[in-house]
């Protein structure tokens, strides 16, 4: 470094004292949105890393096959040769739900049973207290239990409990089960039993609700997925899941990839609120320069020295403002694991990922760098002549809108925002929109801020109060705050509402509305020949709110078309798209227009493409109910119900209604007909309607209703609604049932109720977290917005002082000035918000989007009492400098 | 040293142009004590910004030690002013942020000239305030901060000093020993002085006076020997 540009520096640093605290106040106003973004990238490279970690563990295996029913010959013949082919071990696991009945105590509960062979599982440790019964658990008829199953069925170790026709011993309590998140322990405490007794139980019966599963593991040179692949279709065929460890790794990190990626999206927005805040707040230092730039000029040195010194300044303040964001960040990242903790399958281990830290310190401190260079341009433009004769700070620092400087820093501002948001998005698609709508945001608040300047010059009326003409000048007048105001505000605003907006949204999906079931207890897997006895035991103590059959079917075929067919197409479809993309060029073209066409033909009502996606919801088993009337849970929204002739059973083809949004995923339209295969038998079903269901009632839900003829003497098992006047006869009813059919099981609806409260208030807490940091950060930001005038503000106070003004009357100027600014950036803010809301929750969490415009009105009064409180807040100094102080200054 | 030809100065205001100088010409020579005097709105600091390169004017030339001012940008006539010429103003100018030894250095420092703290030192000394460079300025009283601003207005060892109204801030007495001090300086500098002022018994002391008068010079006489 040459000795010239090393006293440069020195300057620089000397020169900076007395600005650096002002300095670091306004670059505090990034530290916020680089906290948001350190602390949700280190936890997700936390939760990735140990997901990757412990993604054996999680499966218990390397591959794990999985069928909703007792393994069929089939389904045997495929699980043997890959036993054969890959030289693979095979353990077994049996999960359903059951009612746990404690003898000592007679408490029933209903819990999730696994019942597993000797060798499950192959990876990974659970782990038990007293330590080391797992070894025991296949001694003998011993279950291991969750330690919330003691406390509920007021049980303790060494106590019998009955599951179905069998009686275990109660050998220890579960501590670490891999795989399982604790939030899952609330709904329904795991109980493991050995496999062998499965049979005694007698509980899995005709439609149990029961999952079978087979861990396969391989030799340590294997490739799952190289196992998998070959008989992908062969499973398909015989409706055989199998996940392999690579998957289940996926799977598990998709949810906080999103959860990443929404707060990413918070932090992202916060960071560039913050820009906002420093460009206002440099803006402020500049001003205060002036002399000095003015003094150094004359002295000799260069436009260049003089940019130099200060942008080293600003950038040096960006950082530090930068680094504490990221100190804040850890901190927050270690409150994410104890928020987060309960709903991931694995244990997080929480270290500080040095690449996040780096990241948002890097972006953070870009991000107050770029937006500082635009005010701090204009010191390059200050005339030594300052020094003798001062002009107003805005003619000093005025700068041709096509100086080259300016459009450059302007480009690499927009640039900037464009690459940040890109790089972050989950594809290129999302980072281009993200950054049109936020530039989009900055245009609309900037033309609002021009709106009201142009307003405000025109509606101003000579006949008005001295001091509001004064407050609404101020709007208008040279060296206005309008703009810098209303953008700050504005985009404050804008993300705590589109923030609360999301939230509502989102948790709206969990509001269950159980007042208008009225039930609070639900009996299920009660079998045909149950049925009269349990309705019996149940209208005894309570009131039987509903009662529906229910028959287990797969579809075979849509408009004669088998599935497997379609399923194949689909697939080969978009084996054939994928390859044309990646080749690019006209096949990638002609793939694109063909989607184009389709697109464009259905919007004229063409019938849609039969195999288009819904693997899903073309292999999966349906729990179908039949009835002759709709419920009060559901609307058709297109067709008729079911014709006389469908519910006596003349016609040849029964009607069946289907759940809107299955038959938009199953391509279907009314006057399909879909043939279920029910326990081997093939029923055709015509589609005469399309329903509506309100799937967040308590109560049973169908995708498909029949009409009853067809089905009545179909194989099947029932569901029962009941109203049961307090805990103390729910217990008793339980009980009661569980002990004269063992097999049915029950849920208590008040603790699911209970239960999902408690989860809803922790997404809630999370949610109301990141409004009020984003409540927080717009403070600073609003602060350097209004600290950029602050010196003009002074003498004009003063001089209205001098010439006779009382306090009273410039408060009342500037409540009339910012009440004005308040008004326009809070309400501008919230009608973007209403849109930033439905693009985040449509495009982001494909949910449904509602805005709740109350809230929202109330964010906005909010922000508004705040900007008139910070305006005069900072208007106090008028009121504490002396006359004779400031006018010494002009 | 310093040749003013035909200079004129022109600002818009409205729609009109209004000539603050006009056509004002005249040569100092090396190491002379000049004194441009006249009533407020004569043009007296205006002809100061444009002679010392810190302004344009609309028409004419300022060629300072041999160097067209008009012809230079305003980067390279910064570095003009770094080397060769002082500057002291009526209300001081220092910088708020440094100490006094500072300030004075920052001309060297702005050159790249080694050396620059032991040089502050030496004119701290010769100027009396050797125990107060720490200080800043809002420490210093304004007949001390003058000081400091002379003090740095020579560290560079200026060919030509421009002052403006140097001692306006300052009462009769402080006044007059910052300009013995101003002098002083000079005498073992050899600089050019040109000073601009409203005191006569300042402009007194100068050895050739030009009177201006609503943007034009209506005398330019030498002083008595």
């Amino acid at each position: 470094m040459s000795a010239r540009s090393a006293q440069l520096i020195s300057l620089t640093w000397r020169e900076s004292r007395g600005a650096r605290r002002r300095l670091l106040l306004y670059m505090s106003a990034i530290s916020l949105g680089v906290a948001a973004l350190v602390a949700i990238d280190s936890f997700a490279d936390n939760v990735t890393r140990s997901i990757r970690e412990q993604s054996r563990s999680l499966l218990g295996g390397d591959i794990a096959f999985s069928s909703r029913r007792p393994f069929t010959k089939e389904q045997k013949a495929i699980l043997d040769t890959v036993q054969k082919r890959s030289s693979a071990q095979f353990a077994r696991v049996t999960t359903f739900p059951s009612m746990g009945l404690v003898q000592r105590s007679g408490k029933t509960r209903l819990v999730q049973v696994r019942a597993v062979s000797p060798n499950f599982p192959f990876y990974g440790v659970i782990t038990t207290t007293p330590a080391g019964r797992w070894s025991s658990l296949q001694s003998g008829p011993v279950a291991l239990v969750d330690p919330s199953l003691l406390v509920a069925l007021d049980a303790r170790l060494g106590d019998t409990l009955s599951l179905g026709m069998m009686k275990f011993v109660i050998g220890a309590t579960l501590k670490d089960v891999p795989g399982t998140p604790g939030v899952a322990e609330i709904i329904g405490p795991r109980v493991f039993i050995p496999e062998k007794y499965l049979p005694e139980t007698q509980l899995l019966v005709f439609g149990s609700t029961a999952e079978y599963g087979v861990l396969a593991k391989l030799p340590s040179s294997a490739d799952p997925r190289k196992v998998v692949n070959p008989i992908r279709s062969s499973l398909d065929k015989q409706q055989l899941r199998a996940v392999t460890v690579t998957q289940s790794q996926e799977n598990a990190t998709e949810a906080i990839q999103q959860l990443s990626q929404f707060i990413g999206i918070v932090g992202l927005v916060a960071l560039l609120l913050g820009g906002v805040g420093v460009a206002s707040g440099v803006r402020a230092f500049v001003s205060r320069k002036i002399d000095t730039v003015a003094i150094l000029r004359c002295l000799g040195a260069s436009s260049g020295q003089v940019l130099a010194m200060y942008v080293v300044q600003a950038a040096a303040m960006g950082i530090l403002g930068a680094i504490a964001g990221a100190a804040i960040g850890i901190a927050v990242q270690f409150g994410l694991a104890s928020v987060f903790g309960d709903f991931l399958p694995v244990d997080v281990e929480v270290t500080l990922e040095p690449a996040a830290i780096m990241t948002g310190i890097v972006i953070g401190g870009w991000i107050a760098l770029i937006f500082s260079l635009r005010p701090l341009l204009a010191l390059r433009n200050v005339s030594p002549l300052q020094t003798l004769r001062r002009d107003a700070d805005s003619e000093v620092l005025r700068m041709r809108w096509n100086d080259v400087p300016r459009v450059l820093v302007n480009v690499a501002l927009i640039g900037s925002v464009v690459l940040i948001a890109v790089l972050r998005a989950t594809d290129l698609k999302q980072g281009l929109g993200f950054s049109a709508a936020t530039l989009g945001v900055i245009a609309v608040l900037t033309l609002a801020a021009i709106f009201l300047s142009f307003v405000a010059r025109k509606a101003l009326r000579s006949g008005w109060p001295y001091v509001i003409r004064q407050g609404v000048a101020n709007l208008y007048r040279p060296a206005n705050q309008t703009r810098s105001v209303i953008l700050s505000l504005g985009f404050g605003a804008f993300l705590i509402t589109t923030l609360y907006l999301v939230q509502s949204n989102l948790l709206k999906r969990f509001e269950f509305n159980a007042a208008a079931s009225q039930a609070n207890l639900v009996f299920f897997d009660i079998q045909d020949d149950q049925l009269e006895g349990v309705d019996s035991i149940v209208s005894a103590k309570g009131r039987i709110v509903q009662s529906a059959p229910i028959v287990t079917m797969r579809i075979s075929r849509i408009n004669d078309r088998p599935v497997e067919r379609i399923v194949a197409d689909s697939r080969a479809r978009r084996r054939s798209d994928s390859l044309a993309r990646a080749q690019g060029g006209a096949a990638a073209e002609s793939v694109r227009k063909r989607n184009a066409d389709e697109a464009d033909a259905r919007k004229r009502g063409a019938p849609p493409r039969q195999s288009g996606r819904a693997g899903w919801a073309l292999n999966r088993e349906y729990r179908s109910t039949y009835r002759d009337t709709v419920t009060s849970g559901e609307k058709i929204t297109s067709g008729k119900w079911f014709s006389s002739a469908a519910l006596d059973g003349s016609s040849d083809t029964t009607e069946m209604s289907l759940e809107e949004d299955v038959a938009e995923e199953l391509r279907v339209k009314l006057g399909d007909v879909i043939t279920w295969n029910v326990q081997g038998v093939e029923i055709p079903a015509r589609v005469t309607s399309l329903r509506q269901v309100t799937w967040t009632r308590f109560e049973p839900n169908f995708f498909a209703v029949f009409a009853s003829a067809a089905f009545r003497s179909a194989p099947k098992q029932h569901v029962i609604l009941a109203s049961v006047a307090d805990g103390m006869t729910v217990a008793t009813l339980q009980r009661d049932i569980v002990s004269r059919y063992p097999n049915v099981s029950s849920i208590d609806l008040t603790l699911v109720k209970e239960t999902v409260a408690r989860i809803v208030a922790k997404v809630s807490t999370a949610m109301r977290f990141m409004a009020l940091f984003s409540l927080a950060m717009g403070i600073p930001v609003l602060f350097a917005a209004v600290a950029a005038t602050r010196r003009d503000r002074i003498r004009e106070g003063v001089l209205l002082k001098t010439l006779g003004a009382t306090r009273g009357q410039i408060i009342r100027i500037l409540l009339a000035e910012y009440t004005l600014l308040g008004l326009l950036g809070s309400l501008t803010g919230m009608v973007l918000a209403i849109g930033g809301g439905w693009a985040v929750t449509h495009y982001v969490f494909e949910a449904s989007y509602a805005p709740a415009l109350v809230p929202a009105l109330g964010i906005a009064a909010l922000m508004l009492g705040l900007t008139v409180a910070i305006g005069l807040l900072a208007g106090r100094d008028v009121f504490k400098e002396t006359p004779m102080s400031a006018l010494r200054d002009i | 040293m310093l040749i003013a030809n035909e200079v004129t100065r022109e600002y818009r205001s409205g729609d009109q142009e209004i000539a603050v100088l006009r056509n004002v010409s005249f040569t100092i020579p090396q190491g002379a004590f000049v004194a441009i005097v006249g009533p407020s709105g004569s043009g007296k600091t205006t002809l100061l910004g444009l002679l010392a390169g810190l302004d344009t004017p609309t028409s004419g030339k300022v060629i300072l030690d041999g160097h067209d001012l008009t012809a230079m940008s305003e980067n390279e006539r910064a570095k003009l002013r770094g080397e060769k010429v002082g500057f002291v103003f009526q209300s001081f100018q220092l910088i708020p942020t440094l100490t006094a030894r500072e300030n004075i250095q920052v001309p060297l420092e702005l050159q790249g000239t080694p050396g620059a703290a032991a040089r502050a030192d030496e004119l701290l000394e010769r100027i009396g305030l050797a125990r107060r460079g720490h200080h800043f300025p809002m420490q210093l009283s304004g007949g001390e901060q003058q000081r400091v601003a002379i003090a740095r207005a020579f560290s560079n060892a200026p060919r030509i000093l421009f002052a403006d109204e140097p001692t306006g801030n300052l009462d009769a007495g402080t006044g007059a020993r910052v300009f013995e001090l101003l002098e002083s300086l000079n005498r073992e500098a050899g600089s050019t002085i040109v000073l601009v002022t409203h005191d006569a018994a300042l402009a007194e002391r100068a050895g050739r006076t030009i009177r201006l008068s609503d943007g034009a010079i209506v005398g330019d006489t030498e002083a008595a020997a």
